[in-house]
Formats: structure tokens, C-alpha cells, sequence
């Protein structure tokens, strides 16, 4: 084990990919002991920069130095070497392996000949994980481990693996506020030993915990500065470049009939583990309810049994007065369900048809864009010119391979289309994630839109701001089962973070 | 009646080893996350060159032992060049794997026909490799002939089922392996060279097929020809998923699949009036109603399996 990191520079980082300008002339630094914010939205380029100084991609300009001598890393392996580590945003974690042997795979001094002697990673791990009060089991497999869990096997591994340097990109993007607050306090403590970069969009985090923050957009650094010279306004205004003022709901609604009627709904995981447990809920004409949740506790599994797209075991699904449990997604459809699905890359277009194509996958056989079973050409683009107008798809034309878009305009064509089949109700699975500021404020105008149209809309979410922002009604989902419907009045940030985490109120 | 029954049993030993040395070596390319369907062309290569070399030596007479060694070592190499070769293609230059396997496979049974013509002609025996009784052990009634009277290449195979178990959860290497199958950007990012850990898996994996087909013309038939592999290739890569990617479940794929075999040979020479056509049917429709009903077990398979890896590929 080498001295400590005194100091770490990349100095004019310059990145391009195909098309892309990812890194254009990025230079930061970060002193011993500090916890530098690296924030902007998505695609400024912040998770390349990392890559960068982990070793994973060659920057094609610049250098990087650590305690003023340059290093070049070809692989992470170098970067290891050096003490940094990185936890990941997408967890960096082989499923069908344990935790030893997760970490096992970095840990080269228990690599012999012929043999892998697990019981020496084992030890560090209880070690470390003892050191740093971060509780995990070491014989787990991956697949049995909650998110948060498997966040803590993430930082588990990166000290073992003798990190001095901790990267750690949008670590709280997938944690309750409790654990939220638990990870802050945690890396609040590590700072007497290690240096971190904190990578977030969340600027509570970011004030809370980092010294210096460094703001990107476009792949450039716009701003640097210490954090507490400057108000998470002004930082989010930098980051966005204007501000934006998201909608809110504000109008009380007069309350209208139920039109979705959830009784007793039980249904499995694809584990065969009960992922609903009797789940009940109501919904009315006109109002958004928001189900506020971990996710994982049912989430998925809901929409999909709504949806005809998982098998409801017992209870009852009733949509204006008829039972639609076990329909098949098509009589869904023709029931007038609207659906915005959790992976709207997989689930809600066909990513290599085009966007006219992706506009009526629900209606194709409809006489008003087929006669006779062959496609009326003129009718469908034209309604798809209207679409991408109404909707600002931001697209070359409406020939554009859906999948070719960016996140943000696939989930408008989605949108689109839900939207304009005129829906006695819609369901949004997560509909803003990983989305920009710009984006979001359009998906939730159009949501409130439509609710004003009187339309019941199920709004499944895990950024509390967005539910708190958009719902009449707010549901607390916890291991498959409503913890407690509050009113908007009634919901504080503290109190549904209590529900999230299955604290039952008396 | 027990000497039908030790008759189909004694046969299902040595008649699995071919099938189980195949597929294990497909069970290591599938861990890495590559799948081979050439295995059935690359056994065929194995198969001939393993015949050829104490063909050569002996022109069918008896040679000496070292020769039989000869051309499974011969064969091992092959087999090891042939997924070294599928490598550069599926690993390096990313073709889709299906159709390369196919490509692979179409060449490997055309041109070790091709080569069998050329150099040996028509159909042409050679002695192979005697059984070993065990002392002892091959006396006990029954359990001896089924189990300790076997040719010496059928007991090197058994014995490598544990050796492939330890190599691929108990060596770094064989975590590398699991590792690069199921999250090779994981792995990448633990500095973990994922292609040239596809690499070594497909040449092992490769070698393994070669031994295969060797073990088919110089313990088994005794004899090269055309249709001596017969698909066993393609069964090989179904008893991957049959057994879980798990050596010891894949051991329980090849004896069952096997045992159906010498059953249906078994039925029709005892005369029983039964469509032969079926009876060669029953091991084929056994394996799909197996496959068919065993769990998709998204626990332990290689969830990459088949997905090339590229670094800087931003999804």
C-alpha cells in the first residue's frame, strides 16, 4: 500500500465518441480529504469523465496527475493500483456469484496458482466491513441482495480492493431517503482517510456532503467553486443553463366517480415470490394518485398485472365497473387503458422500427390507418407529422429508427401515442427516470393535462418531488402492499420516506 | 432379463463419453458467454485426425498405444486451433455466434470428410484402445461390468467431470470465467480481460470437442466416416442447458440421454415389434421435452451468454 493522494488532477480532458463531443477540455482537481460534487444532467458527460480517470475509455486529449507526477492508466487495473475506486451507477456486481466471490474477482493477492483461496477475501471483507460499519454477508449471492444492500457490497469491494480515491457515481439514485441519509453520514466519516468525487443531480446530497463542486454541461465545466459559497438555486441553474420552474398541481380536484378498483390483488415475482399481497387501491376520474415507493416492492409487478402482463392469482381488477383481471394485454388496450411502461426502451417501442411504425403499434389493425389489412401510407404520416409537432419530438424525420433517439424524446413518442388514443386512464411507470430537467417539465404538463381532461392517472414514481409535485392523492407501496394513502396536503417528505421504509403509522 | 439390463447399462458409460467431454468443453465457452454450435464440426475434426495418425502408422493393423495418445493429443490441438479460430471471429470481430457456429460447424464436418477421402478413402478400421478391466473391482457381479470395465480414455473422462468442477469454481481462472459470462462489464471493470478470457475458454472448449470426436473413431467406432458424429454435437450444447451450465448435471444429461439411446438399440435387436423409427426418435424427443420443462434459471445462467462485449459501446 502506497502513501495517500494529496492531490489528483486531470487537466484539459478532451473525449469524442462517434458524433458525440463527451469530454471538451475538462480540467478538475480534488485535495486530500475533500469531496468534490461533480453535477450537471444527464449526458453532460460526467459518468465519461469518470471512465476516464478509472482507466475504462483513453481520453483523446489531456492528462492526469496524482500528487503533481502524470500517470497513465491503460485499464482500471492501473487506476487500482493507484488507489482509486469507483462504484458505478449500474452496480458492477456478477448476479449468480457470492459477495467473496464478487470481490474476489479484483483481489489478486489471493489468486494462487491453482486455487482461489476465498477464505482469505472473506476475511478482508469481514474486515472491511467491520472497519467502516458496513454490515453485508459475505456468502450471499448477489441475487438475494436488496439495491441498498448491494450498494454496500459496492463499497465493501472498492476498500478491499485498498482504494484510497473513491468515485462514486449517483450513488443514492436507486436508496430511500433513510439509507440516503445513512450513506451521506457514512462518507462523511470515510473523508478523514479517503478523498471522494461524488457524482449526483441531487442537490440536497451535494450541499450536504461535498466540499468543492464542479459543474458540467454539454461536457464542459461551467462552473467550480466551493459548495457553500453558492445556494442549490444557483447550482441548478448553472446546471440546466436557464431556470426551469417545474408544474405543479395545484387546482383541487372535484372529486369523480372510481374507475380503477384494485381488491385483494395478489400476484408473483419472477422468483414465484409473492410480489402483491393483497393489494387494495383506489382511483377516481380525474385525479393523479402517485405510488411512492422503494422500488422493487411491487411496483413492476402492479402495472404488469393491470396490464394483462402478469398473471393475477386472486383479487379483482375493476375498471369502470368490469373485472379485468387476467385479460389479455390487447382487451386491456381495447378497454381504454394507456400505458407508459417502466423500460421504455424494451417495453415501450420497438427500438429498430421507426417512429411512424412505433406511433400505431397499438392501433395497426384500426381502419383508420389500415383497410383490407394493408397500411394506409398517407394517413398514418400524416398523423405522425401531427404527433411529432404536438409532442416536439426532436427527430431528423418521422423515418427515424425509434431507437435511435434520446431518452427524452423516445419517452415523448411514447407519450404520444398513449396520449392521443384518447385513454379512459393512464398508467406511468416511472415516466421521468434518467431524464433531463427539460424533458421532465414537458411529461409533467402533459400529465397534468390530461388529468384536467378528467382522466384517472396511476403514477408510479420513486423521486418523491415528482409525486409530491403531481399527485391529488399519494399511496405508500411496501412490500406489495399499500402502507397508507395520504392526501396531498397531508404528505411531507419525512413522513412518506417513513412509509417508503415500512414503518407502519398507528 | 438383469443381462439386458447390464448389457444397456455397461454401454451407457462408455457410450456417453464422447457427449460429456463435448459438452463440457461447450459448458466452459458458455460460461464465458460465447456458445459454440460448432462443436459438432470441430468433433469432426477431432474425430478424423485422431483416426488418422495410427491409421498411418498402422494402415488398420495393430500399432502401438503411443499412436492411439498421438491422435488425441492431435485431436486436442485441432479442437484447440478451431476455437481459437472461432474466437478471432465471435470475440474480436463480433459475428453474431449463432450463424458463425453454424459456419464453423459446416466446415469442420465438410472438411474432415474431404480430408478422410483424400487420405484414407473408403471405410477403413483401425484397432482403437482395449478395455481395462480393474482389479478387483470389474469381479463384483453386475456393478463391475457396468462400471470398471471400460476402455482407459471412458475412465480419464470421468475423472476430468471433478477436475472441470474444481477448475471452474474453485480457480481464479474458472471465476474469471463465470465472471466474464454473466457481467463481463463487471468484469472489465475489475481488470479482468474479458476477451482473452473468451479466448482461453473457447480454446479449452475447443480442445475438449476435439477429444470428443477422437474418442468417437479411435475408442468408440473404431472407424471414421461421415456421419459418425451424427448431431452428437448440437445435443452436446442442449445438455449445457440441460444441466445448468453444472458439470455434474451435465454428467446427468449425457447418461440419460445414453440410456435412452442403448434402450432403443437394445429394443429393436431383442425383436420386439415396435416401429424402429420411433425407437430412434424416443433419446432426441427426450432431450426436448426435458429441455422444455426444465426451469429457466436465471440464477445461475450466464446472462451474457451470446451478447459480444465492446468497452467503450455505450448503452
Amino acid at each position: 500500500m502506497e502513501g495517500k493522494i494529496r492531490e489528483l488532477r486531470m487537466e484539459h480532458i478532451t473525449k469524442r465518441f462517434p458524433g458525440v463531443l463527451a469530454s471538451d477540455d475538462i480540467s478538475i482537481s480534488v485535495g486530500e480529504g475533500e469531496v468534490l460534487a461533480l453535477v450537471g444532467e444527464n449526458g453532460a458527460g460526467k459518468t465519461t469523465l469518470m471512465n476516464i480517470l478509472m482507466g475504462l475509455y483513453q481520453p483523446d486529449e489531456g492528462r492526469i496527475l496524482i500528487n503533481g507526477s502524470e500517470v497513465r492508466f491503460r485499464g482500471p487495473e492501473d487506476a487500482f493500483k493507484a488507489g482509486l475506486g469507483m462504484v458505478h451507477q449500474q452496480y458492477m456486481l456478477v448476479q449468480n456469484m457470492t459477495v467473496t466471490e464478487n470481490i474476489a474477482l479484483g483481489y489478486k493477492k489471493a489468486w494462487k496458482p491453482m486455487r482461489l483461496s476465498l477464505s482469505e477475501v472473506r476475511s478482508r471483507v469481514v474486515e472491511i466491513s467491520e472497519k467502516y460499519s458496513l454490515s453485508v454477508n459475505p456468502d450471499a449471492y448477489i441475487w438475494q441482495l436488496s439495491v441498498g444492500e448491494q450498494q454496500r457490497v459496492e463499497l465493501v469491494k472498492t476498500l478491499c480492493l485498498g482504494a484510497r480515491f473513491l468515485i462514486l457515481d449517483e450513488p443514492t439514485s436507486a436508496l430511500t431517503p433513510q439509507e440516503t441519509d445513512e450513506l451521506i453520514a457514512l462518507l462523511k466519516n470515510m473523508t478523514d482517510e479517503l478523498s471522494i468525487i461524488f457524482i449526483s443531480h441531487k442537490l440536497q446530497e451535494v450541499k450536504a456532503i461535498s466540499n468543492k463542486v464542479a459543474i458540467l454541461r454539454h461536457g464542459k465545466v461551467v462552473f467550480s467553486g466551493n459548495t457553500d459559497d453558492h445556494s442549490s438555486q444557483d447550482i441548478a441553474a448553472m446546471m440546466t443553463g436557464h431556470s426551469i420552474e417545474l408544474p405543479k398541481n395545484l387546482d383541487k380536484n372535484d372529486s369523480g366517480d372510481t374507475v380503477l378498483s384494485i381488491r385483494d390483488l395478489v400476484v408473483m415475482s419472477d422468483r414465484k415470490t409473492v410480489a402483491l399481497d393483497h393489494l387494495s387501491l383506489d382511483i377516481k376520474a380525474g385525479e393523479i394518485v402517485g405510488l411512492a415507493g422503494v422500488s422493487g416492492n411491487g411496483q413492476r409487478e402492479l402495472s404488469e398485472a393491470i396490464n394483462g402482463l402478469r398473471r393475477v392469482e386472486s383479487g379483482s381488477i375493476s375498471f369502470f365497473g368490469k373485472e379485468i383481471a387476467n385479460f389479455t394485454p390487447r382487451q386491456v388496450i381495447d378497454e381504454g387503458m394507456g400505458y407508459i411502461p417502466e423500460e421504455r426502451n424494451t417495453e415501450g417501442i420497438v427500438p429498430a422500427f421507426s417512429i411512424r411504425e412505433n406511433f400505431i403499434l397499438k392501433d395497426a389493425s384500426n381502419p383508420e390507418f389500415s383497410s383490407r389489412s394493408i397500411l394506409k401510407k398517407k394517413d398514418i404520416d400524416d398523423y405522425s407529422e401531427k404527433l411529432v409537432k404536438e409532442f416536439d419530438v426532436r427527430c431528423p424525420d418521422i423515418q427515424t429508427a425509434a431507437g435511435s433517439l434520446s431518452g427524452g424524446n423516445i419517452q415523448k413518442v411514447i407519450l404520444a401515442r398513449e396520449i392521443e388514443r384518447k385513454p379512459r386512464f393512464l398508467i406511468a411507470v416511472y415516466p421521468t427516470r434518467g431524464l433531463d430537467l427539460g424533458a421532465v417539465e414537458f411529461i409533467h404538463q402533459q400529465l397534468l393535462a390530461i388529468r384536467r381532461e378528467g382522466i384517472g392517472v396511476l403514477l408510479i414514481s420513486e423521486e418523491l418531488d415528482e409525486i409530491m409535485d403531481l399527485s391529488d392523492r399519494i399511496a405508500v407501496i411496501y412490500k406489495g402492499s399499500i402502507q397508507k394513502v395520504l392526501d396531498h396536503d397531508e404528505a411531507t417528505r419525512a413522513r412518506l420516506g417513513v412509509l417508503m421504509a415500512g414503518v407502519k403509522e398507528e | 432379463m438383469i443381462t439386458i439390463l447390464t448389457n444397456m447399462l455397461s454401454m451407457c458409460i462408455p457410450f456417453s463419453v464422447a457427449l460429456l467431454l463435448a459438452s463440457i468443453g461447450e459448458m466452459f465457452n458458455q460460461r464465458a458467454g460465447v456458445f459454440n454450435l460448432g462443436c459438432e464440426g470441430i468433433m469432426a475434426m477431432g474425430a478424423f485426425i485422431g483416426m488418422l495418425i495410427p491409421f498411418s502408422v498402422g494402415g488398420g493393423g495393430p500399432v502401438p498405444q503411443v499412436y492411439n495418445v498421438l491422435g488425441f493429443l492431435a485431436a486436442a490441438a485441432v479442437g484447440a486451433f478451431l476455437g481459437l479460430f472461432f474466437g478471432v471471429v465471435t470475440v474480436t470481430f463480433r459475428a453474431p455466434q449463432g450463424i458463425a457456429g453454424i459456419g464453423l460447424q459446416m466446415f469442420g464436418v465438410g472438411t474432415a470428410g474431404t480430408l478422410f477421402r483424400h487420405f484414407v478413402g473408403g471405410t477403413q478400421s483401425i484397432p482403437g484402445i482395449p478395455d481395462i478391466d480393474i482389479p478387483l473391482l470389474s469381479k463384483i457381479p453386475f456393478l463391475g461390468d457396468v462400471f470398471f470395465s471400460h476402455n482407459g480414455a471412458a475412465y480419464l473422462a470421468y475423472l476430468f467431470i471433478p477436475v472441470a468442477w474444481y477448475i471452474l469454481f474453485k480457480t481464479p481462472w474458472g471465476l474469471k470465467v463465470r465472471a466474464v459470462g454473466t457481467n463481463p462489464r463487471a468484469a472489465d471493470s475489475m481488470g479482468i480481460n474479458v476477451s482473452r478470457t473468451r479466448y482461453e475458454s473457447l480454446m479449452l472448449g475447443g480442445a475438449l470437442a476435439g477429444l470428443a470426436g477422437a474418442y468417437l473413431s479411435i475408442a468408440q467406432a473404431k472407424m471414421f466416416s461421415d456421419t459418425l458424429i451424427s448431431g452428437r454435437g448440437f445435443i452436446a450444447v442442449a445438455l449445457v442447458y440441460f444441466g445448468h451450465w453444472h458439470p455434474l448435471q451435465i454428467m446427468g444429461g449425457a447418461l440419460l440421454f445414453t440410456f435412452a439411446q442403448t434402450f432403443q438399440t437394445q429394443i429393436q435387436s431383442m425383436g420386439i415389434s415396435f416401429p424402429y423409427e420411433l425407437a430412434v426418435m424416443l433419446p432426441y424427443v427426450l432431450v426436448i421435452v426435458v429441455l422444455s420443462f426444465t426451469s429457466r434459471n436465471q440464477t445461475t445462467a450466464p446472462t451474457s451468454l451470446g451478447k459480444p462485449f465492446n468497452r467503450e459501446m455505450r448503452t
